[in-house]
């Protein structure tokens, strides 16, 4: 994920050159394969359509007087129309099939199309979550299976399936906490965050309720374990700590952390967004860890998709366990799965904190991260986390003299590498390397994070990338690194090349238009 | 391995530049007493592509896929056609492999489709803004629940009987760490629903009322009513619409003046995928735009003056506000959206009116066949696409049978509200433009079999 610093200025600059004044401009402003593509809304009209559907039965309707009268203001297109329009519009988007995409915690590795194929077999595409469980005991299984994974891969006994993102996971894992602490009349206040984290891991403690503290990093980008058990106190419900962490580091010292915290009667949530370092290597089980929420779209590959949809299982320690949400599958004697919902629940699962989401979790993510692990094998797997951190470091080591790499001299770094802007001269910032990049034919790195070193650009390249693909992006970053070290003004400008120049930030936010209307609708909405 | 692009040599060549003889000197911070000297133990080994493919084709074999039988399920997930180019446009890589639109220069694609997206669901709920997706309808219910708390500061929802039982679970669980209060019970067989208790238990403590519109059991009522109540006490009315294709038939929530009105839109291009992944809708007031939950693209211009969209509003998010950020939620359902987006614009109004219409008299024509079977009544005066049967006998013995028979006859309210002996008897049934007179028959064949 990259770092958005609110209220970046921007203005229309006085040095751009545009092509009316080189002579390129076109008819159509279209240039060449980039076309400029209206919204639907400019193209289309209401009755326009590109399905055709079959006559309705003559009857009267039953709709309780409460039939539509006034338009609804959506347009169609015909099929054609519709086609091209997304084709264009999918023309202006980067992605991981176009190139190497850095973003440093968000595991951009290769989306298998194998994945997409069996996850639309109509076995899984089309079967309704209601349907009774014997008519689906394939999916039950699968879900079984991938749960089983999960467990094996963490070393920890119990999963909950169904949280339907990371932050998802994140909640389910700290509500667990906070049932456990309650259940034993020990109900604590505070949940500590090393000021590294995500800022899904403050945000998600907050709204469980919990006030959030820092806790400190050494000079080595660690927790600092000492400054940690000074903090431990009967006010602690626990701690949420993403290993390696978001500079890309091991912490060493995650056993001592878990066990500290034990002691102090407290919790550990791991955040497991950085598995991909250690996966099939290290088993978060091992460490001490309560709680640890999985990236199905991270580690596990299945599509970012422009904005999710993700999924995050959540493993549990035998501490935990009991408190797991509904719903999740149980294999009977026979061999046979059921789900264990509401109904079944006090039977068998009575502390479960209860239901998070309607059905059941992300099955069309399931059954791609299950193909993908079946893919792999266990010898796969840790052959991922070797060829991700060993990219890093070779990333790492290899622009080391032309960027000041905050934790390069205290030893090798894990799946991602993290560098500053220390250096960088005539005001020059991350964000201008970044657009540079862009220009250069890559999506920049991670930008701004983590907050804990000034103009942080965190790049993990993922297994996935050939040694010749990472050399060409070692290239193009070390030349745009060495402009912003060298305070070339036109990174201030960049990108030259992208479909769009940079955007209005500051105006989005300022007035914000976030629906499209007629223009005459639009200019009284300004009056 | 066939996704691992680095060869002997290349690792050779890439530790030999870093200065280490093997990995393993990589793992130096890792404790040696962590790490394992192998590949997990009881776990499988790598496979190729046609193993794979056989391991995962024998589970989905072990399923009853809805397109093989008749099939009358709905209660919160519905089977529409999705046209074929739908599924095309979701797979380009260059949606399909994109990330969030950080970097909004490289994401117009991204970015003008949520734009268009929250255009298409503000106007189909009647609402002046919509985010650009929540991961599911439940949770954008509990959110907007939370909304509403921080809007009024106060902590007591009202819930209809008539909303989702899961959803309403989902808000009970979290209820219960929040504190807030939820009034709410199951719902019973009145064909007129329970407005006039909502009603009366609206006052000055209650933040929000939530109804679903049309709700579980399938009936349709006119919120307004509810709404200038609400006002009255200055609380907020939330609508949560579970089948947005009835939309196209049914005045909108927004035109009966709902604060926030959130969905389901799984029915539009996303399929039924056992449950997920779905997609949150997200509306609500102007006035209210602040407090969203949720990412949101906004219009601006770039520094040649074109046109351009980037992710806006971000203070209320968590990357920006941390632990004051109004939801935790990162990921949300892009592609869904984008799915869900493709559809609308394939149908237009006129399409989406008539679809909603087949879907509706369709509806008719079926609750009418069933409910004149001997042993069945119709519950419902009014409904969109689904209906409460009433039957006299326990409904969830009769829709297991008939599964073994390969028919799958819909939702028995047993198994939705366990508990609740009164309701054992009803049998939700869901009817879309893909049921087909055959099936109907199959079905109605079925129960008068059962019945008898």
């Amino acid at each position: 994920m990259s770092m958005l610093a609110q209220g970046r200025p921007t203005k229309q600059e006085e040095n751009l050159i545009m092509p009316e004044q080189t002579g390129t401009e076109t008819h159509t402003g279209n240039r060449a394969l980039i076309v400029d593509e209206p919204l639907i809304f400019e193209r289309g009209s209401p009755d326009r359509s590109g399905v055709d559907l079959p006559q309705a039965p003559d009857v009267e309707t039953r709709l309780g007087g409460l039939e539509r009268s006034s338009a609804i203001g959506v347009p169609g297109l015909s099929e054609a129309e519709t086609v091209r329009h997304y084709t264009r519009l999918s023309r202006q988007n980067y992605a991981i099939d176009v190139g190497l995409f850095p973003l440093g915690s968000c595991t951009m590795k290769h989306n298998p199309r194998l994945n997409e194929k069996m996850a639309r077999l109509k076995g899984f595409a089309d079967i309704h979550p209601l349907q009774p469980m014997e008519s689906v005991q394939g999916a039950l299984q699968t879900i079984y299976e991938l749960a089983d994974w999960l467990k094996k891969l963490t070393g920890m006994p119990a999963v909950a399936m169904s949280p339907k993102a990371g932050a998802h996971g994140e909640l389910c894992g700290i509500l667990a906490i906070r049932s456990a602490l309650e259940a034993r009349g020990d109900a604590r206040e505070v949940i500590l965050v090393p000021e590294s984290a995500h800022g899904t891991n403050p945000a998600t403690a907050a709204f469980a309720g919990y006030k959030v503290e820092d806790i400190p990093a050494n000079d080595a980008g660690r927790v600092d374990l000492e400054a940690l058990k000074a903090r431990l106190g009967p006010d602690i419900a626990g701690v949420m700590i993403t290993n390696p962490n978001t500079c890309g580091l091991f912490e060493p010292d995650m056993k001592a952390i878990s066990d500290a915290v034990h002691e102090a009667g407290a919790l550990v949530y791991c955040d497991g967004a950085n598995f991909n370092a250690i996966v099939g290597r290290v088993r978060p089980g091992d460490l001490g860890v309560d709680a640890m929420h999985i990236n199905l779209h991270k580690t596990f590959s299945t599509p970012h998709g422009g904005g999710g949809p993700g999924s995050g299982p959540v493993v549990f320690s035998e501490a935990l366990a009991p408190y797991a949400p509904l719903p999740f599958v149980e294999k009977m004697d026979n061999g046979h799965f059921y789900i264990v919902e509401e109904e079944t629940a006090e039977d068998h699962h009575e502390s479960s904190f209860g239901r998070m989401v309607a059905f059941h979790g992300q099955m069309g993510m399931f059954t791609r991260a299950l193909t993908y692990m079946l893919s792999h094998g266990a010898d796969g797997l840790k052959q991922v986390a070797e060829d991700a951190v060993l990219n890093a470091n070779y990333i790492l080591r290899q622009l080391e003299d032309v960027l000041d790499a905050p934790f390069a001299d205290s030893g090798p770094c894990m799946h991602e590498a993290l560098f500053s802007d220390k250096g960088f001269t005539n005001e020059l910032s991350t964000l201008d390397l970044a657009k540079g990049m862009i220009d250069e034919g890559y999506h920049p790195m991670t930008m701004y994070f983590p907050l804990v070193v000034h103009g942080a650009m965190l790049v993990e390249p993922t297994e996935t990338e050939s040694k010749a693909a990472i050399d060409e992006f070692i290239g193009a970053f070390r030349s745009v690194a060495k402009r912003a070290k060298a305070g070339d003004e036109a990174l201030k400008t960049a990108p030259h090349h992208a479909p769009r120049r940079r955007l209005d930030e500051t105006l989005a936010a300022r007035k914000p238009i976030l629906v499209w209307k007629e223009p005459e609708e639009f200019a009284e909405a300004a009056e | 391995m066939r996704y691992l692009p680095q060869t002997p040599e290349d690792r050779q060549a890439m530790l030999a530049s870093i200065g280490a003889n093997h990995v393993d000197e990589l793992f130096i911070d890792v404790p040696k007493e962590v790490q394992l000297d192998g590949p997990i133990r009881d776990l499988p080994m790598h496979a190729g592509e046609m193993a794979v493919e056989a391991h995962m084709k024998a589970l989905a074999k072990r399923n009853h896929a809805a397109g093989d039988m008749p099939f009358f399920l709905g209660a919160g997930a519905y089977r529409h056609h999705v046209p074929a180019s739908v599924d095309h446009i979701i797979q380009r890589g260059e949606f399909l492999t994109a990330y969030t639109p950080y970097q909004p220069e490289i994401a117009q694609g991204t970015l003008q489709t949520l734009f268009e997206f929250q255009t298409q669901v503000a106007r189909l709920f009647g609402v002046d803004v919509a985010n650009a997706s929540m991961y599911d309808g439940s949770t954008a219910c509990w959110e907007a629940i939370v909304m509403a708390r921080r809007i009024t500061k106060r902590g007591k929802a009202v819930l209809s009987s008539g909303l989702h039982p899961h959803y309403v679970s989902v808000c009970n669980t979290m209820a219960r760490f929040t504190k807030d209060k939820l009034v709410y019970e199951a719902p019973s067989f009145a064909a007129a629903g329970d407005g006039d208790t909502l009603l009366d238990q609206i006052d000055d403590d209650t933040s929000c009322v939530v109804v679903q519109y049309p709700d579980i059991l399938g009936r349709i009522s006119d919120i307004s009513a509810l709404a200038e109540k609400a006002h009255a006490h200055k609380a907020l009315l939330i609508a949560v619409v579970t089948e947005p294709v009835a939309l196209g038939a049914l005045k909108s929530p927004g035109e009966m003046d709902a604060d926030i009105v959130v969905g389901e839109g799984q029915s539009l291009g996303v399929g039924l995928q056992f449950g997920g992944p779905f997609v949150g809708l997200f509306g609500c007031k102007q006035k209210y735009v602040r407090q969203m939950p949720g990412r949101l693209c906004g219009e601006t211009v770039d520094a040649e003056g074109k046109r351009g969209f980037v992710l806006t509003l971000s203070t209320r998010e968590q990357h920006i506000r941390r632990e004051k950020a109004t939801s935790n939620i990162c990921t949300n359902s892009g592609l869904c959206a984008l799915a869900f987006t493709a559809h609308m614009t394939l149908l237009g109004e006129k399409g989406l009116r008539e679809l909603a219409m087949l879907n509706h008299k369709k509806a008719v024509q079926v609750a009418d066949r069933l409910g004149s079977i001997k042993g069945v009544s119709l519950m419902n005066d009014s409904f969109f696409n689904e209906f409460t049967l009433v039957l006299d006998h326990d409904a969830r013995p009769i829709v297991r049978r008939l599964a073994d028979q390969r028919i799958l006859a819909g939702v028995s309210l047993g198994r939705l509200y366990p508990e609740d002996e009164a309701l054992a008897y009803g049998l939700l049934v869901a009817v879309t433009e893909t049921s087909t007179e055959e099936e109907v028959e199959i079905l109605a064949a079925a129960l008068e079999s059962e019945l008898s």
